[in-house]
């Protein structure tokens, strides 16, 4: 028989997604903790997981910066010995500053935990904020943001964030000065009250030993108490910005940041699923219609793509792009057909069909190891959701008809109604 | 330890499967033996140029992504000085598509006039956002031909100047597939949830009929010792001063390659390493300081890089980098700090069995050096390295007349 390679092979179609559930407790002092046991490798990786506490505009870098600084001193251990003790034992220690939530990370051998756990106890509980490493860390910041500022695509960002999230830690982008408000004080108050087991959640995932949960419920159950002053981790309203237009200059710029979108609905709203489903079709895949007009056709961009964020209290759909700076009115114009034709005519079957397959094929290989089970449980919970919207998620991409996401576009994407920063030459 | 399973066709191909159960996907990663080392002088950034055509639809096949994101799947690929690779993850029980666009393409390409065109305005975007409009883009650019004077090494992937990815032709797109891409020429690896003995087949069914082509014999002009301490200063419009020190090392397949990744580990890795500590912490000069090596096929570059604070000279900057390095060049380094390096290789090897796409690419990798089976080797090698070894490397390689120096200098505002 000849071989047919015009013809595609035979495909499956990807009926079920299996998913790993945690397993849950609850500490003494009222801190979660999620189990994800699974996996060959002899090492987990631990997450501890606090809520932002309350923006203040008068000290808008304080989440950040308690964040940044947990790893730089305790009352027991300095910034060198922390890093001496993680990095002998081959292990990894992460912080990470996120919008609604702040976190610690730990990836160590399990059988290293007992030297490095305390560790990770010591910071999360003792941090004192050394003066000098304060000033350290002040100084790299304002010079990293110097060169930061520098990145059309980045100013394009910040603006951006600033016109539809206003003054709250979404909005947030710091200038040289802000750092100015940064003391010790106020950030061992804001550590005092948001570091707690009361607004921690715990997420483990590897491989998981009897020891390794005995060594966790030593060292962050009895051990670890409540302030008695509860975190607030409310935030104030979002008040999005009137103006929709901002152009800044760049007379040299060889391409310009194009930033465009506007409030979407997060996870929680009934429109969500769908609506990732239509953000896919414009712009959430190499074969998407802006990539395939802009780039593919037009050759005006490297890239182009359309993403949304889904956070606790608010939400965006947005596209961005560095185009070419003399095509870049051009490349404003395509995009504005390619979301006026979403409005106004259906997505061909063939389309959409393909996307469907596109999208489950994502989601099963987005589950690669334990690492990504533990990550899906995440999206969920601090979304307040249950492993029902994963069922809901996988049921619309598979049946979520052409007119729905034709009524969705109309709704979420007018061109005329979006924010819109150009960073370069317009 | 990463096992496998491996197989020639009768045509030239190499493959290696690795199975892996615990996931429902697989990789197809194919890795072409060549690279941007490869290229005419005269047409630089060819091979990443080509590697943009590779997905402008083959010989059967108008459309090479369409069909692959169809059944559930992503690509991407990538082209270094070394080799160009190109990677598919789907699920695995639709991994014959993966073969079928795969030899389509190893088969032959549609060469088509219209994807030429957009994919050289494509290419040339890309050198725009990544080279020539950033702060700093333009490093590379100017360090290489500093360090290399005969190796082709001398020019970054995307190329020297926009000029030579504005003239390339078809023909040159034909004659470079010709001569580069064929089964003799590549490696793949097929991993995951999948079997050797069904790879075996559709590795016969597919890729068994495509023609043997020509064996490429690389004849490159290798670079010669350095024994001239060089500098460069440029100035441009970049907020910061940014200081680049670079040495010529030995090769990857080289025994000193070892030795100089357990340097770069000590001066660089992590919190606790030594230029973070004594340059950013203890004496504050640098707001960041960093050393890496490139890593590749041919006489490599170990890199200081490092962005002053503004209070700071040049001059200054400068000498605490070479304090730094005379320190390794006259005390052995301590026990415990070279155990520490090694756990973190050790450890970073047991993570990294985690993610399939990795462990493919890592095969394919030390397959085309020579044996797949050199990546469960890796880490002892590691670990065989003694503080006799870091003394002896450092005095060889961190010579004044081994140095390459480029200075950044920030343009100051009138």
């Amino acid at each position: 028989m000849t071989l047919q390679r015009k013809t595609a092979p035979e495909f499956k179609g990807i009926e079920n997604i299996h998913l790993i559930h945690p397993e849950r407790r609850e500490l003494t002092n009222g801190c979660k903790v999620f189990c994800f046991n699974s996996g060959d490798q002899e090492l987990v990786r631990i997450e501890w997981i606090f809520g932002n506490l309350r923006f203040k505009p008068e000290s808008p870098l304080l989440n950040m910066a308690v964040n940044s600084l947990l790893t730089e001193g305790t009352h027991s251990l300095t910034s060198a010995q922390i890093s001496d003790k993680i990095d002998f034992y081959g292990a990894f220690l992460q912080v990470d500053y996120g919008h609604d939530n702040s976190q610690v990370t730990l990836y160590s051998l399990t059988k290293h935990l007992h030297h490095t756990l305390p560790v990770i106890k010591d910071i999360i509980t003792n941090s004192i904020f050394p003066q000098k490493e304060l000033d350290t860390f002040i100084r790299n910041q304002r010079q990293k943001l110097q060169v930061s500022l520098q990145k059309n695509d980045i100013i394009a960002r910040r603006i951006f964030s600033k016109a539809l999230y206003g003054d709250t830690l979404y909005g947030l982008s710091a200038d040289i000065e802000t750092y100015d408000t940064l003391n010790r004080e106020d950030m061992q108050v804001h550590f005092a009250q948001m570091y707690q087991p009361s607004n921690c959640t715990m997420i483990v995932a590897g491989k998981i030993e009897p020891e390794t949960l005995n060594l966790i419920s030593d060292a962050f159950d009895k051990e670890w108490h409540n302030t008695g002053q509860a975190a607030d981790t409310g935030q104030p309203v979002i008040i999005p910005a009137a103006e929709h237009f901002y152009f800044t200059e760049k007379p040299d710029a060889l391409q310009s940041a194009i930033r465009m979108g506007g409030a979407a609905v997060n996870r929680t709203h009934p429109d969500f699923p769908a609506l990732q489903v239509l953000n896919t079709v414009l712009g959430g895949y190499f074969g998407s219609r802006l990539m395939a007009n802009i780039r593919e056709e037009k050759g005006y961009t490297y890239g182009i793509g359309s993403g949304m964020s889904s956070l606790k209290h608010g939400a965006a759909l947005f596209i961005a792009t560095e185009v070419g700076a003399d095509v870049c009115k051009l490349a404003v114009d395509e995009i504005e057909k390619e979301l006026n034709l979403l409005q106004n005519e259906l997505i061909p079957e063939d389309e959409l069909s393909l996307v469907r397959n596109f999208l489950m094929g994502s989601l099963l290989g987005s589950l690669e190891n334990v690492f990504s089970h533990a990550d899906k449980f995440k999206n969920i919970h601090f979304a307040g959701l249950g492993y029902d919207y994963y069922d809901r998620y996988v049921n619309t991409i598979k049946t979520v008809s052409a007119d729905r996401l034709q009524e969705l576009a109309r709704k979420y994407l007018n061109f005329d109604q979006f924010y819109k920063v150009i960073v370069g030459k317009y | 330890m990463v096992k496998f399973n491996r197989f020639t066709l009768d045509n030239g191909l190499r493959v290696i499967v690795h199975e892996d159960d615990t996931t429902p996907m697989a990789v197809l990663n194919i890795l072409y033996d060549v690279g941007a080392r490869d290229e005419d002088p005269d047409q630089t950034g060819f091979a990443h140029l080509f590697e943009h055509l590779m997905f402008g639809g083959s010989v059967n096949i108008p459309s090479y992504d369409e069909p692959l994101q169809r059944v559930g799947g992503e690509n991407n690929a990538f082209t270094s000085n070394d080799i160009t690779n190109y990677y598919i993850t789907l699920p695995s029980s639709n991994i014959e598509t993966a073969f079928w666009l795969e030899s389509d393409r190893m088969l032959s390409l549609a060469f088509s006039e219209k994807s030429l065109e957009v994919q050289r305005a494509v290419v040339i975007e890309e050198f725009k956002q990544r080279y020539l409009n950033q702060p700093y883009g333009d490093v590379w650019l100017k360090l290489r031909p500093l360090v290399y004077k005969k190796h082709p090494y001398q020019w970054a992937t995307i190329g020297k100047e926009l000029k030579h990815i504005e003239d390339a032709k078809i023909e040159d797109v034909k004659a470079f597939f010709k001569k580069h891409y064929n089964p003799q020429n590549a490696v793949m690896v097929v991993g995951g949830d999948v079997k050797t003995e069904e790879i075996k087949q559709l590795a016969e069914k597919w890729f068994g009929p495509i023609p043997a082509g020509e064996k490429y014999h690389r004849n490159l002009p290798q670079e010669p010792d350095q024994h001239d301490e060089r500098r460069l200063t440029v100035t441009g419009k970049v907020p910061l001063d940014d200081v680049y020190i670079a040495f010529q090392m030995g090769a990857r397949l080289d025994e000193s390659y070892y030795v100089a990744e357990l340097i770069s580990d000590i001066l660089s890795r992590g919190n606790s390493s030594r230029l973070y500590r004594k340059l950013v912490k203890e004496k504050p000069i640098f707001s960041e300081v960093h050393a890496y090596m490139t890593g590749s096929m041919d006489k490599g570059m170990f890199v200081f890089e490092g962005k002053p604070l503004e209070n700071i000279s040049i001059e200054i900057a400068e000498a605490a980098i070479w304090e730094e390095i005379e320190r390794l060049k006259t005390e052995l380094v301590p026990e415990d700090e070279l155990t520490k390096v090694q756990n973190k290789i050790e450890s970073t090897m047991i993570f990294s069995e985690m993610a399939l796409l990795d462990k493919a690419m890592n095969l394919a990798s030390f397959e085309l050096m020579g044996n797949a089976d050199m990546l469960n080797r890796e880490t002892k090698r590691y670990l065989a390295v003694t503080r006799q070894h870091i003394i002896e490397l450092s005095n060889q390689m961190f010579r004044k007349d081994n140095s390459s120096t480029m200075i950044y200098l920030a343009e100051k505002a009138v």
